[in-house]
């Protein structure tokens, strides 16, 4: 099977990545090529197996609920793009 | 005596504590051949030779003190710009972290420090590890040592380059679909990717969780051994670490290896396979059976189907991993003020021709933060593999993509594991030929992917594997072979590794800079 420019546009949202129309172009076309390579797996009939989603498969690991120190909050925000010290700072997100 | 660069970590961690040779003057004669080579090869994003040099007289002082020192006491070791060192920039080679500083170190960082290794410098990749040429870095290519018109390989290109072009004894890469090991073969060095859990992922930078992992390149088996040994073992801060007993690498790794059965897999002598590298691979099996070595023709039947489950598994990781670069927490943030007047200036557009429909679905302020800050700070592969998998994992396409992924990931361990009852490794070409020209994959992705055929089953299955050259193509670009063994058995990997190392010189080759 195939992609359509339309459906790179879509996942783009769903990814949240903008592509400028050039990019649309392109990535239509090598993800076209790279999603027809994979319908090589579908001539394997896979109807009793188990998935692996990992390699080592383990189930719950637990560990003892203990107070530990966390990383200080100004030292995190620090690093952030915007904030004021206390908050990330984003553009307003309720109401116009 | 040869000069320092040229000695084996192994070597010179001898002459190092037998005092016979400094940390300062080991360290210095590395930062020269830096200083002296790396215009021309761009192994490493960031290096600050007296940055090093310190660190070197530090451990000098302490050993002249008599102090108890670390395994790899005064050796400079490299690392892949993709582990967090804290305090220190952490790049991914991404724009979106051109300037973000690490807040901790990686396990595997605190444990080279904790072994007192000077680490010299941090070395170029592919953008989030995402490639197979070190050509997705953004900030600067890296040639391949024999021959600079030729990639490195990648994703670690920058990690076996430095250690070819005598630069680094030993670096710290990782490997997700090939990345140690490709690169190691493109290089000529010795690479291994351990088992999935052996070494702790806790500060590495995700890009596929559940196939990444970390691992040692370095000249020669033995050497590899005193770096795995380092790194590995069990870690309260990544769960999937493994909690068994690290072996004492470095000292197995010299110990000889009879009876040994090795599997040729059919499926990998057969077409694409250069003959160059073909021929090369039938002479080391010689090597092995003049050693003593049984050797088996065997069949992975999946093994065809692995680059297309991996290209599907390893996207849709990464889709979420790099979820959270998003602007807001750290790392690179569009220019906020114009993205909000580009945004109020569409929607005018858009009210003026009556555009409703457009109009409800234009990108709210915060979604356009989001989608310009991402898209102006990764680059143009990263984005191809978020959206293939976000494609992949998006309603209507996770079972036929995902899911169906996950279950040949389950016929091709149970391949592996088939063929380990009857055979003790496995052995065949890393690539199906040397090194490639810079740029002539770039545009065209699928065959950029296809050059992971013979490394990705390995993650998938979570086994082991390690690289190492077994000759070269009669222009002089190294050919890389690969053994694979069953999970945690990388002892074997080495002292096999190694007993192929004493019989040949391959290893000992250096190019000419």
């Amino acid at each position: 099977m195939s992609l359509s420019r339309a459906e790179v546009e879509r996942v783009s949202l769903l990814a949240r990545l903008e592509l400028s129309e050039a990019e649309l172009t392109s990535m239509t076309e090598q993800l076209g090529q790279v999603i027809g390579y994979m319908d090589l797996l579908a001539e394997l009939d896979t109807e009793d197996v188990e998935p692996m989603a990992h390699a080592v498969e383990l189930s719950n690991v637990f560990r003892p609920d203990e107070l530990r120190e966390s990383y200080p909050r100004a030292e995190m925000l620090a690093r952030a793009p915007h904030a004021d010290g206390e908050f990330y700072l984003v553009p307003a997100v309720l109401g116009e | 005596m040869p000069a320092l660069t040229q000695l084996s970590a192994t070597e010179l961690l001898a002459e190092l504590s037998a005092g016979r040779v400094s940390s300062l003057e080991v360290t210095q004669a590395f930062v020269d051949q830096i200083e002296a080579h790396d215009q021309k090869v761009g192994a490493f994003l960031r290096f600050d030779g007296a940055v090093a040099l310190e660190q070197a007289q530090k451990i000098d002082r302490r050993r002249a003190a008599g102090e108890q020192l670390g395994k790899l006491a005064g050796l400079p070791v490299a690392v892949k710009d993709l582990l967090c060192s804290r305090g220190e920039k952490t790049t991914c080679a991404s724009r979106i972290l051109e300037n973000f500083v690490a807040p901790y170190d990686a396990t595997a960082v605190a444990k080279l420090k904790a072994a007192d290794a000077v680490l010299i410098g941090r070395t170029n990749l592919d953008e989030f590890a995402m490639g197979g040429s070190t050509e997705n870095s953004a900030f600067q290519k890296t040639r391949n040592p024999w021959n600079l018109e030729c990639t490195p390989g990648g994703s670690s290109g920058g990690a076996a380059a430095c250690v070819a072009a005598l630069m680094a004894p030993l670096s710290v890469g990782t490997d997700t679909g090939g990345s140690i090991r490709q690169p190691a073969g493109l290089c000529g060095v010795t690479g291994l990717k351990p088992t999935y859990g052996r070494v702790s992922r806790f500060g590495l930078v995700a890009f596929a969780s559940s196939l990444d992992q970390i691992g040692p390149l370095a000249r020669s088996a033995e050497d590899a051994a005193l770096l795995l040994e380092v790194i590995a073992g069990h870690d309260p801060y990544d769960s999937t670490s493994v909690d068994r007993p690290v072996p004492a690498y470095s000292q197995t790794v010299t110990r000889p290896l009879a009876g040994l059965t090795l599997g040729l897999v059919r499926e990998h002598f057969g077409e694409g396979l250069d003959s160059e590298v073909e021929h090369a691979v039938r002479e080391a099996i010689k090597v092995y059976q003049s050693l003593g070595a049984k050797v088996k023709e065997i069949s992975l039947p999946h093994s065809k189907y692995g680059v297309a489950a991996y290209y599907i598994i390893a996207p849709s990781e990464a889709s979420s991993n790099l979820a959270r670069y998003d602007g807001v927490h750290y790392g690179y943030r569009t220019d906020e003020k114009g993205m909000q007047a580009a945004l109020a200036a569409e929607r005018t557009r858009l009210e003026s021709a009556g555009d409703r429909r457009a109009i409800d679905e234009l990108d709210s302020p915060l979604v356009r933060l989001y989608r310009r800050s991402r898209a102006e700070g990764f680059g143009a592969e990263v984005k191809r593999r978020i959206i293939l998998g976000t494609y992949a994992l998006s309603a209507g396409y996770a079972d036929k993509f995902y899911l169906q992924a996950l279950k040949v990931r389950r016929l091709i361990r149970q391949d592996y594991d088939a063929a380990f009852q009857e055979v003790d490794l496995i052995l065949g070409p890393v690539t199906s030929s040397p090194a490639f020209k810079i740029g002539e994959k770039v545009d065209d992705p699928l065959s950029m992917y296809l050059v992971d055929l013979y490394t990705v089953t390995a993650n998938l299955a979570g086994i082991g594997g390690i690289a190492f050259g077994c000759g070269f193509s009669a222009d002089g670009r190294p050919i890389g072979m690969q053994l694979q063994a069953p999970p945690f058995e990388e002892e074997r990997l080495l002292r096999a590794c190694h007993i192929y190392q004493q019989s040949t010189d391959w290893h000992r080759r250096i190019p000419t800079l």
